[in-house]
């Protein structure tokens, strides 16, 4: 099932022609990463996704993007987009409230205000982004007081709250220790049953461990996209070859 | 090398010299006023003494070269500077946030452009001409309405305290509204929240430190103004107000209406009443520093 159809995209920020004719489905409940050097587009790519770029002055969108069939530019509701898909930054950005209130967010946006059942969804979203355990006898305590790795998956918590069917994730452990990067790619891993991962990455290892689509970005243009384990073992195109093997970004 | 050394300790002495003087002209002026405003209050002062509690909870002020015929009481004008302060920042708060809000979230760049050196000009102009305009505009109309035959009031002094603390508010409120992270802000947006929700319930919490400071600063600069209060006050002789078009007397508007005039226990009392002035001011600069202080880490406490 194709949770994305991207076709013909075009994107500019003024002048500058960011993203140059994409065609792209995004298989759903899968982890599909994209990689590539710094300025190629890929988090530019990401951000289309949930419209996030609309918040740059002077860019501009052509062509369509699908999700479940519906134009997301044209048919869809900025606050059902962005419900349906949640986002990851590359910072954590928590906010400098309580933990609980930093989860609570997302639902109070959406007009849920029952106690009980902010508290269930508190509960069931720090449990799934695994830091639950750490967390539950302080949820009072300024999610700011927590560290990198923690901070990070109460982002993902945060996102999982509002009940998402896609997950972007922009670098999500570029700024984290290696220790902590491996419990969010385990997090990824296991999140992947129920939701559709997209995921920006810096890092190939990364991308080769988690995710089940490479796609890999150069200059505004998807170079190649693929089945991951086939775009790193064999690659069809001279530059994500030599991308992989460092030649060059 | 010598040379040199000895160049870069005269230039530490020099600055250290130019450090001082500010620090010794608080406690001069702070030594000053003390000495010569708690003086009636003790035994055997020579120009004659007059009870604390008579100061301070007294109703009326009527100053008389005769001690016993004389009366010093503050209370209604400390009540007075208390309303008319709070008055104003009632009413310059909410429209000072929210015209910072305005500037710092909401309005398009060439809106911003008017806007804001709008509100710094305001800040500059001198107290006296917001004086003026008080007498010439506000009071005239308070005039028509009021059940009093004069215009100037405690509402009058409101109005003008008012506008002359918005600026302050203003001013202070953007720069704690656009030091809040784009991060939290994209955040909120990438949950699917609105720029208003965002704004009311993100950015405005996350600013509140930089926002308190603004108001407590514009409450310093209310009851600290005289010139300006001077000419809408009324400068009535007793009495607490019980309305809004009644008379007041500041605290500020007592000492500089009758020091130039003043003699031997009238002028200790005026001192005395600038030790009161003092207190308060010293008060609000703490409420200041503990907020400021709470602002450098208001990443982690929350």
């Amino acid at each position: 099932m194709d949770k994305f159809i991207v076709e013909s995209m075009n994107f500019y920020y003024g002048d500058f022609h960011a993203l140059k004719n994409i065609n792209m489905k995004l298989a759903g409940n899968r982890i599909t990463a994209f990689i590539g050097p710094s300025g190629c587009g890929k988090s530019t790519f990401l951000k289309t996704l949930n419209r996030m770029n609309d918040l740059v002055e002077g860019s501009r969108v052509e062509g369509t993007i699908l999700l479940d069939g519906d134009d997301i530019y044209r048919e869809m509701d900025l606050i059902d987009l962005r419900t349906k898909v949640g986002m990851v930054f590359q910072k954590p950005n928590p906010f400098p409230m309580s933990i609980y209130d930093n989860i609570a967010y997302g639902p109070r946006v959406h007009g849920i205000k029952k106690k009980a059942e902010l508290d269930a969804l508190v509960e069931t979203s720090l449990r799934q982004a695994a830091i639950w355990e750490e967390v539950k006898d302080d949820l009072k305590k300024s999610a700011l007081s927590l560290s990198g790795g923690q901070q990070q998956r109460l982002c993902i918590a945060r996102a999982l709250a509002t009940k998402p069917e896609v997950l972007l994730m922009d670098e999500p452990t570029s700024a984290l220790d290696p220790i902590s990067t491996l419990k969010i790619e385990d997090l990824i891993l296991e999140l992947k049953q129920e939701y559709t991962i997209l995921i920006v990455t810096h890092n190939m290892q990364q991308a080769a461990r988690v995710s089940d689509y490479t796609a890999f970005f150069l200059l505004g243009d998807v170079v190649e996209y693929g089945d991951t384990e086939t775009l790193f073992s064999t690659p069809a195109n001279k530059k994500t070859e030599d991308y992989i093997t460092g030649r060059f970004g | 090398m010598g040379q040199q050394h000895r160049n870069e300790k005269i230039a530490k002495i020099f600055f250290l010299i130019t450090g001082l003087i500010a620090v010794a002209s608080v406690l001069l002026i702070t030594f000053f006023v003390f000495f010569q405003g708690l003086q009636p209050f003790f035994p055997f002062n020579k120009e004659g003494r007059y009870s604390f509690w008579k100061f301070i909870s007294g109703l009326q002020w009527k100053p008389n070269d005769e001690v016993a015929k004389a009366s010093y009481g503050i209370l209604y004008m400390i009540v007075g500077s208390l309303f008319s302060t709070l008055g104003a920042v009632i009413l310059a708060v909410p429209i000072g946030i929210l015209t910072a809000v305005y500037i710092a979230e909401l309005a398009p760049r060439f809106v911003v452009k008017i806007l804001q050196p709008a509100v710094e000009l305001l800040s500059g102009i001198p107290s006296v001409l917001f004086g003026v305009f008080g007498l010439g505009f506000i009071v005239p109309i308070i005039m028509k309405t009021s059940p009093y035959a004069r215009g100037q009031s405690l509402l009058a002094v409101i109005l003008v305290l008012a506008v002359m603390i918005l600026p302050i508010i203003v001013s202070l409120s953007v720069t704690a509204l656009q030091a809040v992270p784009h991060a939290y802000r994209e955040g909120s947006y990438a949950l699917g929240a609105s720029k208003i929700h965002t704004i009311f319930h993100l950015v405005i919490p996350a600013a509140r430190s930089g926002l308190l400071a603004g108001i407590v600063l514009g409450t310093g600069r209310g009851i600290g103004e005289t010139m300006a209060v001077m000419m809408v006050a009324g400068n009535s002789g007793g009495g607490i107000p019980t309305s809004l078009w009644q008379q007041i007397r500041p605290l500020t508007v007592n000492i500089a209406m009758e020091m130039g005039y003043s003699s031997g226990l009238h002028q200790e009392m005026l001192f005395a009443t600038a030790v009161i002035l003092f207190l308060f001011i010293f008060g609000i600069n703490l409420i200041l520093t503990k907020i400021t202080a709470k602002l450098g880490d208001v990443d982690v406490k929350f």
